[in-house]
């Protein structure tokens, strides 16, 4: 029986209610190919967001003496996937400095997981990242970033340098192919639900 | 350096006379007055001169409120509640929450993409958005909280969506 007026509150909730959104993380060394990744597989070209260092949570270590300059911000580029009407996936270009860690842990606070980011020349570079995502037990895959003209690891090679867990994937890509980021964030989604114990595929998969 | 000059300026003209009125090299853009511009042209400033209006004058000098911790994060979903145009007759909003408003209305945007779209920082954007959700003019859709225990459904719809693209 149709009322004649319809329910608007409860038309708004189920309207809330349909509209998920996640996040993963894209971390790594500065030109690592962060926000190049994400501008390969987001449907909208990456944007930038600007985050105050003013705010609470600012550091208060390292910033005797510049307290005048108030208006720092960090940048952070970012992309967004609609995964199905109502469930949109946004992909964080985490900022590339270490005096913005404070910024990360606000970006991996309810993160689906994060994709690291390692350049073969510099693979140092991604070391804090793997540290920080290993320390708060947030999932994530390591993608090897195939720059033209620099030497092919093999994964196992790149597993073993950065000292990671055997469960952790390794894998090659090209930060610019969309199949390949593609292929990443499928293969990071799979190793967070397996951490969880989950199985969301099913056996069907094998 | 006079001597220069003066040449140039006696430079015997060869070839067929021209009209001057006729510069084929003249790349003077047409105005076109018909066109809307888009935001970027209209900022006749570039960045390097800062914001013209100074962002704690947007916000009228007020940071995000505790009582908002955690609901304006940068994916929380953010929609425009069809109030009938009531927010025309909020006397205490300005340009910038209206533009909010607009960018919100027919689709759910993150805290992130008003940041981004606005050309503001997010902690603008957070207090802006606590006077919208106070005036009832807002719906906001905290993140799920995945951190321990994801939903195995979302996985699944994750991947599937993921694999479609």
């Amino acid at each position: 029986m149709a009322s004649a007026h319809s329910d608007a509150p409860a038309d708004t909730r189920s309207a809330l209610f349909s509209s998920v959104a996640l996040k993963i993380l894209v971390a790594g060394g500065f030109g690592a190919g962060k926000t190049t990744l994400v501008g390969a597989v987001s449907e909208i070209r990456p944007l930038r967001t600007e985050e105050l260092l003013s705010e609470r949570g600012r550091p208060v270590d390292d910033t005797a003496g510049v307290e005048a300059k108030r208006s720092t911000t960090v940048a952070m580029d970012f992309g967004r996937i609609d995964l199905r009407p109502g469930l949109a996936l946004y992909l964080f270009g985490t900022p590339g400095q270490d005096r913005f860690w404070f910024v990360w842990d606000e970006l991996a606070q309810g993160a689906l997981g994060a994709v690291v980011l390692a350049d073969t020349r510099r693979l140092a570079d991604s070391f804090p990242s793997v540290d920080f995502f290993e320390q708060r037990r947030i999932p994530f895959v390591v993608a090897v970033n195939c720059f033209e003209g620099t030497e092919v690891y093999a994964p196992e090679d790149v597993r073993a340098a950065l000292d990671l867990d055997p469960g952790i994937p390794v894998l090659l890509c090209d930060a610019r192919s969309r199949e390949d980021g593609k292929e990443l964030l499928i293969r990071l989604v799979e190793h967070a639900a397996a951490q969880a114990g989950l199985d969301p595929m099913g056996a069907a998969r094998g | 350096m006079s001597d220069g000059m003066a040449a140039e300026d006696d430079a015997p003209q060869d070839g067929p006379y021209e009209d001057p009125y006729d510069d084929p090299y003249d790349t003077e853009p047409e105005i076109d007055l018909f066109t809307p511009r888009s935001a970027a042209e209209d900022r006749w400033f570039d960045d390097e001169a800062g914001p013209v209006v100074r962002l704690f004058s947007m916000t009228r000098g007020r940071a995000a409120r505790p009582v908002d911790e955690g609901l304006f994060d940068l994916i929380s979903l953010v929609r425009a509640t069809d109030a009938g145009g009531r927010a025309e007759h909020e006397p205490a909003l300005d340009a910038t929450h209206h533009g909010l408003l607009a960018l919100c209305r027919d689709q759910p945007l993150s805290v992130a993409e008003l940041g981004s779209y606005c050309d503001l920082p997010v902690s603008v954007v957070r207090v802006l958005l606590g006077d919208l959700n106070d005036a009832g003019l807002i719906t906001v859709t905290r993140p799920v909280a995945l951190a321990h225990r994801p939903d195995e459904q979302l996985l699944r719809d994750v991947i599937n969506g993921l694999r479609a693209l």
